[in-house]
């Protein structure tokens, strides 16, 4: 797509180190200022009538943002060629899990003061609480696997099966704030997020027909001429994006 | 922790309004200061009908502390002005005409009639009664209400033996109400009580709170005070009274009847289909104050509870 390429050629694909440990540190920054913001809201006095509910609200509300910030890059890359957005995806993806952590610890201390029966109870009983839960649990192991390290001792394959994982979560992420809206018979901002979650994940259905396709094409194409000279190009390009 | 509880406090101890609105006002030019963009709802909380409203101490007063008012008139559920809490005070002072008001009260009553709000105003002399309200989303207040009894305004429209029920039907006008847009609600909200239920003493009919005229998101200029039932039978902005034989469809059941009943008792027995109704939060407690277990009836069993005898109230919610 050579338009492409000339709409957002104005960013290099690739970064210099300098450049990239800039955007890094940018969205590092960024990502923190929902949770510094709340702090100087509490400290000023300014949460409220109902201060835990809007702890509550605003850190499972931040937590979902970032989840599908996370799941917008890929598609991002693809649309831009700019290649460096992968390299801020682990970072998006373990501030997704911290804010999901601190949501939890804000339901089980400050809403339910450790009350482990009503909380399980809860859990078991509300399906809101229990796709919100399962959500949870299910960001555990990629947070553990989320180092270079893990990624080289579970094998690239391996690594990417068990984080596809993030699709169901981000469902069940979406499913958790509609079903809690479902009470207020009031949907318009789950629907929101349910979009835009719809359209990531359809990107990727979209990108891995396209992808077959022209793999199939490619295929075709190759035992008509036998020849491997242009399309080869295109057929790395496939290969390099199913591993990523 | 220790939760220190106040045994009651007297209503000198009460922080004057104006005291509360001028600490507001500073603490809105602070954080105007710090972070113009997230000042929070509390602090843009606006009351523009804040004419005082006199009265005398009416009778079943909780000696519970107030809940601040600045709080009452932030944290509102109308959702005639939206569905955020917030929504309600950024709408409902700019929007919701209070004047002309009539209320029309028909239906099963020797004598029907329409009154002006200014009648009404005068038709029973004003008592303040401090409340619980318990909101069905398991948070809670102490709302000093002024009003009267609705059975004043029952007495005199003379119900004939054929009415049971009463019905309230609230204003909805797309003109002043952004929140009609959205199909939340088969509008208008309309709500329904027993007739005893309506003549009942502690059924209020609230004209003020915090000793002044309700704000508007709070539903001026009049609404019902029902304070042993969930917050949302206690109809805001009530344009007409009809009185029924048979029990009057009422907003909440029509919109999810699996969740929501006719009588609507505060029941911590009974929980919502969605959360557990045994614990309340209290609005305007700190962050690291633990939630207080709901009483029966609101905690006013000792009033009300006889109206109820023999009936299943886990199956007539």
């Amino acid at each position: 797509m050579p338009g492409r390429a000339r709409a957002f050629s104005v960013v290099p694909p690739v970064l210099t180190p300098r450049a990239l440990a800039a955007v890094r540190a940018l969205v590092f920054t960024l990502a923190a200022l929902p949770l510094a913001l709340l702090i100087q809201r509490g400290v000023a006095g300014g949460l409220g009538a109902n201060p835990v509910e809007e702890i509550l609200r605003w850190l499972g509300t931040w937590t979902l943002v970032l989840l599908l910030v996370t799941l917008a890059v890929t598609p991002a890359r693809r649309l831009t060629g700019w290649t460096w957005l992968v390299r801020l995806r682990r970072m998006l993806g373990l501030y997704s899990f911290f804010y999901a952590n601190l949501h939890v610890v804000a339901f089980v201390w400050l809403d339910h003061w450790f009350d482990w029966t009503s909380i399980l109870a809860d859990i078991l009983k509300r399906p809101y609480l229990t796709f919100g839960f399962v959500a949870f649990l299910l960001m555990v192991p990629l947070a553990l696997t989320s180092t270079q390290a893990m990624v080289r001792k579970l094998g690239g394959r391996n690594w990417q099966r068990l984080h596809r994982s993030v699709y169901l979560i981000g469902v069940l992420g979406v499913l958790h704030y509609w079903f809690h809206k479902l009470a207020k018979n009031d949907l318009s901002d789950p629907m929101i997020y349910a979009a835009v979650l719809g359209v990531l994940l359809g990107a990727r259905v979209l990108d891995a027909v396209s992808s077959r396709t022209r793999g199939q094409a490619f295929a075709a194409d190759r035992n008509l001429q036998g020849s491997v000279d242009s399309p080869a190009k295109s057929s790395v390009t496939v290969s390099r994006r199913r591993t990523q | 922790m220790l939760i220190h509880r106040s045994p009651g406090i007297a209503s000198s101890e009460i922080t004057p309004e104006g005291v509360f609105r001028r600490r507001r006002a500073l603490l809105r030019v602070g954080a105007g200061g710090i972070a113009l963009n997230c000042v929070p709802p509390i602090l843009r909380a606006q009351t523009t009908n804040v004419a005082p409203l006199p009265s005398r101490p009416g009778s079943f007063s909780t000696m519970e502390k107030p809940t601040p008012a600045a709080l009452v008139t932030s944290y509102c559920n109308f959702y005639e002005f939206g569905t955020e809490k917030d929504d309600p005070p950024r709408h409902a002072p700019q929007r919701l005409k209070t004047r002309p008001w009539t209320v029309r009260v028909d239906g099963e009553v020797k004598s029907p009639r329409t009154f002006d709000i200014e009648d009404l105003l005068k038709l029973a002399p004003m008592e303040e009664r401090v409340y619980r309200l318990r909101c069905v989303e398991a948070w809670s207040a102490v709302v000093p209400w002024v009003g009267y009894p609705l059975a004043e305004l029952v007495r005199r429209v003379e119900p004939t033996g054929k009415a049971k029920f009463v019905e309230f039907i609230t204003l909805a006008d797309p003109k002043q109400m952004p929140g009609l847009d959205s199909s939340v609600i088969d509008w208008p909200y309309t709500e329904g009580l027993r007739l005893d239920e309506a003549l009942h003493p502690l059924t209020l009919l609230a004209f003020g709170m915090y000793g002044h005229v309700l704000p508007a998101q709070n539903g001026a200029p009049l609404r019902l005070v029902v304070p042993w039932k969930y917050g949302f039978k206690s109809a805001k902005s009530i344009v007409r009274i009809r009185f029924t034989d048979r029990p009057p469809a009422t907003a909440w059941q029509k919109s999810n009847p699996s969740e929501y009943g006719f009588y609507s008792n505060v029941n911590p027995q009974r929980d919502h289909p969605r959360w557990s109704q045994k614990s309340e939060r209290r609005l305007g407690e700190e962050i690291f104050s633990r939630r207080r277990p709901t009483l029966m009836f609101n905690g006013y069993a000792d009033q009300v509870a006889s109206l109820y005898a023999g009936m299943d109230l886990m199956k007539l919610y």
